[in-house]
């Protein structure tokens, strides 16, 4: 029966139920259980901010806190995938992909192409992302669109506690590696979530809000933006139809194109850089699909390009917010 | 002293918080009587019309089509034809002078759903009044206890009305034991025993009748009555390509053109509809009990129980609605029962307590009275 | 030394050296012709360390190679005939032909894949043992790396996580004097590479590359310790490599004659042989024999990877996933 749940409550709970559903399914990372080898308490911290906690005295054994090493970790989550276990692996924040990406890009993305179908790698890497925690270039960043350029990679975006558990419960039972990423913000955001295991399939997009006048697509914690200005919208009579794709990898990009051949009308919001980003992928796309439909250019409501600054007057101005979302829209209401 | 009211926004299911107005059904200065539509609204999950409680005239259409407002917001004034234009207005300026929109706990704060044990199995149900001869409302085959969304509070204004979500549905235990339609009636009677009802105006609809049926034969004690609304049990026909892909869909290009069969608007299968049966068909267990339900009770696409007779024998005053156009069960089942008032509402789908609810309250609410 | 090894394992330790030799021998000569597509890292002369280890491996230990890795594909027991179609690029090649020589992986023997990333292969090992050791089985895993990879952070990483989780790898150097164009001597800054097991804890072991029966005997220490919970071990090879790092390369960067008089003086193959003859426990005879059969193999082989099928263009989009 579903009862509101946070977020990260929605996480913990699909790591529990997958593991004492399937004994191959381990958790690994810096600090997942924490207190591994110290005089204090074992589970000490469950996770850098707790969102593994529990689990390390509810399944023995299986859950194991790693050195600071990702590369090392990373790569034998990919390897324990390759000879039959179902690792979720953790990377903390995002951008520590950099010091690990090739066993995420080079090796878990490519084996099953490169060895010519014979290899499974079910391996999942969760991590942080995004900005608004005052954590600066380096904590901060957004990535997965460069994660979703690479063939052989699955990328996952939940926006709110029912996908989170549901789309990781399915990033869990998957046979390809998939990159699981939760925004940071998002983690006490509270939702219906049932208490059964359920699953939510990867490129299916949900509409949260119907409409006719403007198609929104938005990604991760945007989502939640663009709902708070579809509703300030929706009071000036201005019916905004909101796409969650979800999944970037693979993406949903049937039900954006009907969409936006009904509305004629896109805006795009995605808190990462404008260039080479999921806005401009969509973007793209809907150029080249749905030309004639367009009646007004397409907007992108993007984070600058430039580093996520640390100061808050600045982070504030980097992050795109409901009103920024907003002015695009009345921007391409408006065209004409 | 002439009556003045005014109509609001209504509240349809748990998490409803405002609505949109789609469109006005009755002109200011039209006579109106109770029960009649008066305004068609949208909520996030289902389109319905807002009845009349009272007789009167509009006098005032306040929301716009188009427009979005909270839960419990004006929406017009129906007031006799002699009060004053005066009266109206300062009733209007009053109210929304007063108004304050329900925050998200107070929208939470409504009538909350409960479980029960019953053999094992949980039971999920929602009740609503109090008081009275119980009523007993039993959805269909894949449905739950939402499938009352426009019947429940209007039946339970001076009764306790129980809806329940039966085994393998809603948010019930998600193994439905021996796939009979007896099974299903004992988890009702062990529901009426937890919940201590001794016995109860029974409602069922679709696969649900057939329940009601099965629980007269079981424990005929327990039934004062019998309301078999589209009901499965009055003959072997069913859409067996309905119930087939209905348990094979798995997506929304899968669910929604079977879905559009139930209704006779398809119009009101909803993207919202649709994904809230995603979201319960993809709950771990849902697949494998309707799969087990749907091989035990509709075996090669016919119905495995006939329960006519059962009905006639008991001597229970039984009440038969179906919709005349309905795509699932056949509407010839209607005469199944001789003894029985029959009432076939013209131009209606399988859904006929949701496309019809107005006239399907009025209609349980005179039989059971 | 005495040999553990009883007549069947010898035969199969010459059978097995042969072959890789052959097998490299003749993509040297054939990658000339211009005809094989890409390019080739060949293990000629490594070919007791790849032997030496893998006899003691069962089908579902894994290991983990490197670009140079025909000689470790060999060893576990991957089928020569497909590795070769794979190298020409054919459809029935090991990886349908998607791989290539830098990618030749074949999980149902437990050979994790050559890799194209030097010391891409530290931390996959950590992950197959890992998964070894949950399952409370004792298997173990070999990671193959050489002297260039033994600067890698990716090595050292796995080092250290392996001794961490008391993982049951073997960390084998192959040292081979050169990393592409640049000395070991100039790039690897301790003595030898073993030199670093100290540093993560763990027993570090020197092995004469050219001698099968050195390699053989402390790679079964390392394996026996692995198998009975004792943890990692590196163990650096020392050898040398007959060709270039890549074949086109024209070697300027080595000694005139170095090559030459290693072949003359340590090639595995020939001590290999001088022994067992010299003690009679094997025939030249039968050596013979097996030198004609793998002859045999490898012309088959190159026969049938030339007049084999090329990829379909339906092959592209297939197995980029399981499902997608």
């Amino acid at each position: 029966m579903a009862r509101k749940i946070t977020y990260q409550q929605a996480i913990n709970e699909a790591l529990d139920q997958e593991m004492a559903r399937d004994p191959s399914v381990i958790v690994m990372g810096e600090d997942v259980a924490g207190g591994a080898g110290a005089p204090g308490e074992e589970d000490s911290w469950g996770g850098v901010l707790g969102v593994t906690k529990g689990l390390y005295a509810k399944h023995p054994g299986r859950v194991l806190d790693t050195p600071i090493s990702e590369s090392g970790y990373i790569g034998a989550a990919v390897g324990a995938a390759c000879n039959g276990m179902r690792p979720v692996a953790e990377l903390m924040f995002i951008d520590f992909m950099g010091v690990c990406f090739d066993q995420i890009f080079n090796q878990a993305a490519k084996f099953r192409y490169m060895f010519g179908g014979k290899a499974k790698t079910p391996v999942v890497i969760r991590a942080m992302y995004g900005a608004g925690f005052r954590a600066a270039a380096q904590h901060s960043q957004c990535l997965y669109n460069i994660f979703t350029h690479i063939p052989g990679l699955k990328v996952v975006l939940p926006s709110n506690p029912y996908d989170a558990k549901g789309l990781l419960i399915q990033s869990i039972r998957d046979n390809d590696p998939v990159i699981f990423l939760e925004h940071k913000a998002l983690y006490t955001m509270e939702g219906d979530v049932p208490e059964e295991s359920y699953i939510v399939p990867f490129g299916e997009a949900a509409v949260v809000q119907e409409g006719d006048d403007v198609t929104i697509v938005a990604f991760g914690r945007m989502v939640n933006y663009a709902k708070d200005a579809g509703a300030s919208l929706r009071k000036k009579g201005v019916q905004c139809e909101i796409i969650d794709p979800r999944t970037t990898s693979p993406m949903d990009f049937d039900t954006i194109l009907e969409s936006v051949e009904r509305t004629g009308r896109l805006v795009i919001v995605d808190e990462s850089h404008p260039r080479c980003s999921m806005a401009s992928d969509v973007s793209g796309f809907i150029a080249q699909e749905a030309f004639r439909a367009l009646k007004a250019p397409i907007q992108m409501v993007t984070a600058p390009h430039v580093p996520v600054p640390f100061a808050a007057s600045l982070e504030d101005l980097y992050i795109p917010s409901p009103a920024r979302i907003e002015e695009a829209v009345m921007r391409v209401k408006e065209y004409r | 002293m002439s009556s003045i009211l005014t109509v609001t926004m209504p509240k349809w299911g748990l998490s409803m918080q405002e609505g949109k107005v789609n469109l006005w059904l009755k002109e200011v200065g039209d006579t109106i009587a109770p029960g009649e539509e008066i305004v068609e609204v949208e909520s996030e999950k289902i389109s319905g019309a807002v009845e009349a409680a009272v007789s009167g005239t509009l006098r005032r259409q306040i929301a716009q089509p188009d427009e979005v407002l909270p839960v419990g917001a004006l929406l017009g004034v129906i007031a006799d034809a002699d009060v004053s234009d005066e009266l109206i207005d300062d009733l209007v300026t009053r109210f929304q002078a007063e108004f304050v929109p329900p925050t998200d706990d107070e929208a939470d704060a409504g009538p909350q759903t409960q479980t029960v044990q019953v053999n094992g199995r949980q039971l999920r149900y929602l009740k609503r009044g109090e008081g009275g001869t119980p009523l007993l409302l039993i959805h269909g085959f894949g449905g739950d206890l939402n499938n009352w969304l426009f019947n429940h509070e209007a039946l339970a204004a001076s009764r306790a009305v129980y809806a329940i979500d039966l085994p393998g549905h809603g948010a019930s235990t998600k193994v439905t034991g021996a796939a009979s339609l007896d099974d299903l009636a004992d988890a009702v009677s062990g529901f009426m025993d937890a919940v201590g009802i001794a016995s109860a105006d029974v409602v069922g609809h679709s696969m649900g009748g057939g329940v009601c049926l099965a629980l007269t034969r079981r424990a005929p004690q327990k039934v004062r009555s019998l309301t078999l609304i589209a009901s499965a049990g009055l003959g072997s026909d069913i859409n067996g390509a309905y119930i087939d892909g209905f348990v094979a869909g798995n997506t929304r290009n899968a669910l929604k053109p079977l879905l559009a069969q139930l209704f006779s608007d398809a119009g009101l299968v909803t993207r919202q509809l649709i994904d809230d049966m995603l979201k319960f068909k993809r709950l771990e267990g849902v697949d494998a009990a309707l799969a087990t339900l749907a091989g035990g009770l509709f075996p090669g696409g016919r119905q495995s129980e006939v329960l006519a007779d059962i009905a006639a024998k008991s001597g229970k005053p039984v009440l038969v609605i179906w919709g005349e156009n309905d795509q699932i069960i056949p509407v010839a089942h209607a005469s199944a029962i001789p003894a029985a008032r029959v009432v076939v509402l013209p131009a209606q789908g399988h859904m006929v307590q949701m496309e019809s609810a107005s006239e399907v309250n009025k209609l349980i609410g005179e039989f059971t009275s | 030394m005495s040999s553990s090894l009883t007549r069947e394992g010898l035969l199969q330790a010459y059978r097995t050296m042969r072959t890789i030799r052959e097998f490299e021998e003749r993509l040297h000569v054939d990658f000339a012709t211009g005809e094989i597509p890409g390019f080739v890292h060949l293990y000629a002369g490594e070919e007791a360390s790849a032997t030496g280890i893998c006899m003691h491996l069962n089908r579902d230990d894994y290991i983990a190679s490197t670009h140079r890795g025909h000689g470790h594909c060999i060893a576990k027991g991957v089928d020569p005939v497909g590795m070769m179609a794979e190298i020409w690029g054919k459809r029935t090649g090991t990886c349908k032909g998607k791989g290539g020589s830098m990618h030749i992986a074949d999980l149902d023997v437990g050979m994790l894949g050559a890799n194209g990333i030097v010391g891409g292969g530290g931390p996959l090992i950590c992950g197959t043992a890992l998964a070894s050791k949950l399952r409370g089985s004792n298997n173990v895993g070999v990671c193959f790396f050489g002297d260039g990879a033994s600067n890698q952070g990716t090595i050292f990483e796995a080092m250290n996580l392996a001794a961490v989780w008391k993982l049951p790898v073997i960390f084998v150097g192959e040292n081979n004097g050169y990393a592409e164009a640049t000395a070991s001597k100039f790039s690897v800054a301790c003595e030898n590479i073993a030199d670093r097991a100290s540093a993560f804890g763990m027993p570090g072991v020197i092995t004469d590359g050219f001698d099968f029966f050195a390699v053989h005997e402390a790679a079964g220490e390392a394996v026996k310790r692995a198998r009975e919970g004792g943890g990692p071990t590196l163990l650096e090879v020392k050898l040398s490599r007959y060709y270039g790092h890549f074949e086109g390369d024209q070697q300027t960067y080595r000694a005139p004659g170095e090559v030459q008089k290693l072949r003359e003086t340590k090639d595995c193959l020939m001590q290999f042989a001088r022994r067992v003859t010299s003690r009679g426990e094997l025939s030249m005879a039968e050596l013979e024999a097996i030198d004609v059969e793998v002859k045999t193999l490898i012309d088959a082989s190159v026969v049938k990877a030339k007049a084999d099928p090329l990829p379909l263009p339906e092959d592209l989009m297939a197995d980029v996933y399981v499902s997608y």
